[in-house]
């Protein structure tokens, strides 16, 4: 191999042939760096298209009556942006695209343990985003049912409920297959000396969400293939005038739905933790506490599901059990931020825009964590259920939490994906833009909620229009706020600086590697017997320089 | 893939110079075999929802379900039960004539597992028949003049045998697949993985109808 460093942008293996066409390059490509980015590209897509959505449905929600669009398309657009941003952006979110990336590249590895499995699950997750947008052009459109998909209403509506289940079904079995792709990489091909406690943070999270992805996705697949079976034949399971019970089919969505959220959430944990010793210079605190807290929290997230049923019938003393699992969530949570408070204290905290999301995530997602305990709470959520209350609950943990730490590992990782350096000074802005943006959208929606104002309604009362007005002025800086940081993570991918194989100083293996990564990542594997995270004095411990030498290539 | 893969194992040393093998993502047993139970893990979710399922319809509507268990034929239901242990019987038989490097034997025994597995699918038929010429199957007026319990025995029985026997035919599939690698020396006595996790499969296609079976056909 010549001396010139070539990129996994430059050469990759397919899964068969040999491609002239560069799209074919790319759509055949079983090295995880170029799947991580078609994922990347898909899903954020889609993302602007969920945004556009709900910016339709806050403007409609501007003032009271109706202004742009009517009832029913209200109903499919609150559905359709459900069901886009969480089965097609935040559940394959972090673990499809910064995970793919990344884990090989932390564990030591050439690539995942099933480079062919990992194709596969792109292209199921592209048939199942298809499946979903032609439900939208034709018959009665888009289901209208809300992601929840609910039954009696779910089997009753005439729209198109069998295409988005079947869409939901199929992303469900391309995540399962990126789960079960993850834990055999992480057990299998760690590089010599790295035990399970010498890991990285990241990859605690993404094997506690692969465990969550294999054990319960399935549960939510059969579920919703029923609920298919129930539209086509009458099966009878979850109907009540034939003596189904559709509470059990709340019960069977919410024993995977619940755990999806942790699945979410954990690995935008594990990039804090990534960040936070990075640009405070110092080891992590309590590495082994996140390390378990992150597994706990996967173990304890299974058993709370019966939070979201209150309402719905079940008894007192099933509530009251249900009520105490989910505040026992938020002990190793709580770990967690202990943990990353206690790195920061007394470092010298270098702002970069990465370290900048990821403190204004601790801030959004405290509020976006305790008020889900005030919602936990059985008696104060019989009167919060279905409130403004809680969408601005989950979209201060969902939002505010995993995406903005997902911002942050993107912003963080930039440079090793592009091998270039976007604008710090317009990056941090763009970050004030957005968190301001954030805070006055859904913060409005606590107080409204509190006051009475139930969600997923088309129309409300006029004593709610101020917060209505606040929140529809704050999703437009929100919006704008988005454009500024795309634009400029756009800007420098094409025009930034080149950055070097390890521009944070930061200690995991991936920032020992050139940027971008070479095919196979690795020269040379290393033998890691040191822990991550260790800085002395500000500076990383170990400096290795792994990436090809002569005679060493594995092609 | 690169067919250039080096055969020496990749050797790296600690720092008291001992040396360590890396494993090669291409060829990993273990790894293969792990993912492979990761995947039975969630077929045992899938199933295990559905009996979930069937249970707690089982508790509200007990009566009923006897009552109709008593319509489905046992005789048919077990000779299924003994088919498809014997099924599983030859699989592994196949396995262990391929490890024995008895290629031909190993086929042959492939053979017979598909034959048997077929005719577990045709027997199978003919019960769903004849429930759907008595004018029993979801969603059908016969059926929905019945007693809820009824209509939920039946609805669970046709998608839980439909579920299985959807497994049956993914399974012969996967068989024919295996006999072409082995035909085409893909799968030898050396590397014989995936008529490992074939065999794994089969197992647990068997195993989940020794618990349809009972609950099903037994539970009058």
């Amino acid at each position: 191999m010549s001396n010139v460093h070539k990129s996994f942008y430059d050469q990759t293996h397919t899964v068969f042939g040999h491609h002239k066409n560069k799209i074919l390059q790319w759509i055949f490509s079983i090295d995880h760096k170029r799947i991580a980015l078609l994922y990347l590209f898909v899903m954020f897509s889609f993302f602007a298209v969920a945004v556009m959505v709900a910016l339709v449905m806050r403007l409609e929600l501007f003032s009271p009556g109706q202004d742009f669009i009517d009832p029913n398309t209200y109903n499919q657009a609150f559905t359709l942006h459900g069901v886009i941003m969480i089965f097609l952006f935040i559940v394959p979110g972090i673990p499809a695209v910064l995970g793919n990336f990344l884990l090989p590249l932390q564990l030591g590895a050439r690539d995942v343990s099933f480079p062919k499995l990992n194709l596969l699950s792109w292209w199921l997750y592209m048939i199942g985003a298809v499946l979903a947008v032609t439900s939208l052009f034709i018959g009665d459109g888009f289901a209208d049912t809300g992601w929840t998909f609910y039954a009696p209403y779910s089997i009753k509506t005439g729209t198109n409920v069998i295409w988005a289940l079947s869409a939901a079904f199929i992303l469900g079995f391309a995540s399962i297959l990126t789960g079960i792709n993850f834990v055999a990489t992480i057990h299998r091909l760690r590089a010599p000396g790295m035990t399970f406690f010498k890991m990285p943070l990241f990859v605690w999270g993404l094997y506690s969400t692969s465990w969550i992805q294999i054990l319960a996705t399935p549960v939510v697949g059969i579920s919703l293939i029923m609920v298919v079976l129930e539209r086509t034949f009458g099966i009878g399971i979850f109907d009540p005038t034939k003596g189904g019970d559709p509470v059990l089919l709340e019960h069977m969505f919410w024993i995977y739905s619940h755990p999806a959220v942790y699945l979410m959430i954990l690995p935008a944990f594990g990039i804090a933790s990534e960040i936070v010793p990075t640009f405070c210079r110092k080891p992590i605190f309590g590495y082994h506490a996140i390390a378990i807290s992150s597994a706990m929290i996967a173990g304890v997230g299974y058993l709370v599901w019966g939070h979201h049923m209150y309402t719905s019938g079940e008894s007192e003393m099933i509530k009251l059990i249900f009520s105490a699992l989910t505040f026992f969530v938020a002990v190793p949570t709580g770990v967690k931020f202990f943990d990353w408070i206690a790195t920061m204290y007394k470092a010298s905290i270098d702002f970069k825009t990465p370290m900048l999301w990821t403190i204004g995530t601790f801030v959004t997602f405290i509020i976006g964590g305790l008020t889900g305990l005030i919602v936990a709470s059985v008696g104060v959520d019989v009167y919060l259920h279905d409130t403004y209350f809680v969408v601005a609950h989950f979209h201060y943990a969902i939002l505010g939490g995993v995406v903005f730490l997902m911002f942050a590992g993107m912003h963080y990782w930039f440079p090793k994906i592009t091998g270039k350096m976007y604008n710090e000074k317009h990056a941090s802005r763009a970050f004030y833009v957005i968190f301001v943006g954030f805070n006055l959208l859904w913060f409005p929606m606590f107080i409204a909620g509190m006051l009475g104002m139930p969600r997923r309604y088309f129309d409300y009362l006029p004593e709610f229009e101020i917060w209505h007005k606040i929140a529809t002025f704050g999703s437009w800086v929100f919006a704008l706020g988005l454009i500024y940081m795309f634009t400029t993570l756009y800007r420098g991918w094409k025009y930034g600086e080149k950055a070097g194989p390890n521009p944070w100083n930061a200690t995991t293996l991936e920032w020992q590697i050139p940027s971008p990564p070479q095919l196979e990542n690795f020269g040379e594997i290393p033998y890691v017997d040191y822990m991550p995270y260790e800085y002395e004095k500000g500076e990383p411990v170990h400096r290795l320089d792994l990436s090809v030498k002569e005679k060493k290539t594995h092609e | 893939m690169s067919n250039a893969i080096s055969n020496e194992p990749e050797i790296v040393y600690d720092k008291q110079g001992n040396p360590h093998e890396v494993v090669d993502f291409n060829n990993d047993y273990e790894g293969a075999k792990l993912g492979f139970w990761l995947f039975i893990f969630t077929e045992i979710m899938i199933f295990g929802a559905m009996f979930l399922v069937f249970g707690f319809y089982l508790f509200q509507f007990s009566q009923d379900f006897m009552d109709a268990s008593n319509e489905l034929n046992r005789l048919l239901g077990g000779i299924n039960t003994f088919i498809l242990l014997i099924s599983a019987l030859t699989m592994g038989l196949s396995l262990v004539k391929l490890r024995n490097n008895q290629v031909n034997e190993s086929k042959k025994y492939i053979w017979i597992t598909i034959i048997l597995a077929t005719i577990f699918l045709t027997i199978k038929y003919f019960e769903w028949s004849h429930e759907i010429h008595l004018g029993i199957y979801p969603g059908s007026p016969t059926l929905n003049a019945m007693e809820h319990g009824t209509k939920l025995f039946f609805g669970l029985y046709f998608t839980m045998t439909g579920l299985h026997g959807l497994h049956i035919i993914i399974g012969i599939g996967v068989m024919f697949w295996v006999l072409a690698l082995i035909h085409s020396g893909k799968v030898n006595s050396t590397d014989f993985v995936v008529l490992e996790n074939t065999a794994l499969y089969w197992d647990l296609v068997h195993l989940v109808w020794v618990f349809v079976f009972p609950i099903f056909y037994l539970i009058y």
